[in-house]
């Protein structure tokens, strides 16, 4: 299986729910133009839940650096909720843990916005 | 690490398309190895990984997607060591010139990270450039305790 997201609206906030393998090919790919697609819409503050990724690479992480760039740079802010192990050790070793604000509980992330 | 005296030793060598759905299943026949050779779960995660980094490279920055070009994928297991090789047809690269993904000025580009994350996740790590001019890593992840 590759990538499955699922859009929610809460309040300001648009909540993507990503299920499924963030790689190279079609998983990154599908990230990256719903991350563009959202700030081109003006949607610029961004929860991604990532607790349902069950394997992400390289290029997955670079599209976490690109869309936290891209909302960031718009004016926006793209926060990360629910790293599972994987995904955080991940982010850990390539030192982007402190670079993402991440969240283990939706409505605190919710509120980190306001 | 795990001891695995009874492990049965295992070699296969299969000359790959520059795609990426070479990439999975490259993956795929090399973790199924690495399972049978008793690796647990975290350790098929990272050998896993670090496969499918090293296969990209040959795919997408050796070969260059080139329909002619093959990736050479072997893999071994004796028991004792964890042994995969990936070469490419491509034009080779200066080893030097791979950039330090932590370093402040890198860490937030949106590549680079793949051969750092290899060496972070192998017990040995190794480029050579081929006389054909292509690119050979050999990555290698030990299956006894020290």
């Amino acid at each position: 299986m590759s990538v499955k997201l699922t859009t929610r609206q809460v309040g300001d906030v648009t909540v993507v729910d990503v299920a499924g393998r963030i790689t190279l090919g079609e998983g990154s790919a599908t990230l990256r133009d719903a991350m563009k697609d959202m700030v081109s819409k003006n949607q610029k503050k961004i929860l991604l839940n990532l607790g349902e990724v069950s394997y992400i690479d390289s290029s997955g992480i670079g599209e976490l650096v690109s869309g936290f760039t891209t909302v960031t740079n718009s004016g926006g802010a793209l926060k990360l909720l629910n790293l599972n192990k994987r995904v955080k050790d991940l982010l850990q070793i390539t030192k982007l843990y402190t670079v993402f604000d991440v969240h283990e509980d939706e409505a605190g992330a919710i509120r980190s916005f306001t | 690490m795990q001891e695995n005296a009874s492990h049965k030793p295992e070699a296969v060598e299969r000359m790959l398309d520059s795609t990426l759905e070479s990439v999975d299943s490259a993956e795929e026949l090399a973790v199924g190895m690495a399972e049978r050779a008793g690796m647990d779960e975290d350790d098929l995660m990272k050998v896993g990984m670090a496969i499918r980094e090293s296969v990209v490279n040959a795919v997408v920055h050796g070969n260059r997607y080139n329909a002619n070009k093959k990736v050479r994928f072997s893999v071994s297991s004796d028991g004792q060591r964890f042994m995969v090789q990936v070469g490419d047809e491509g034009e080779g690269f200066d080893f030097a010139s791979i950039p330090d993904p932590l370093a402040p000025e890198n860490l937030m580009r949106t590549s680079g990270r793949g051969i750092f994350l290899i060496r972070s996740f192998m017990d040995d790590f190794q480029m050579r450039r081929l006389e054909s001019g292509g690119t050979e890593v050999t990555l290698v992840k030990n299956l006894v305790s020290k």
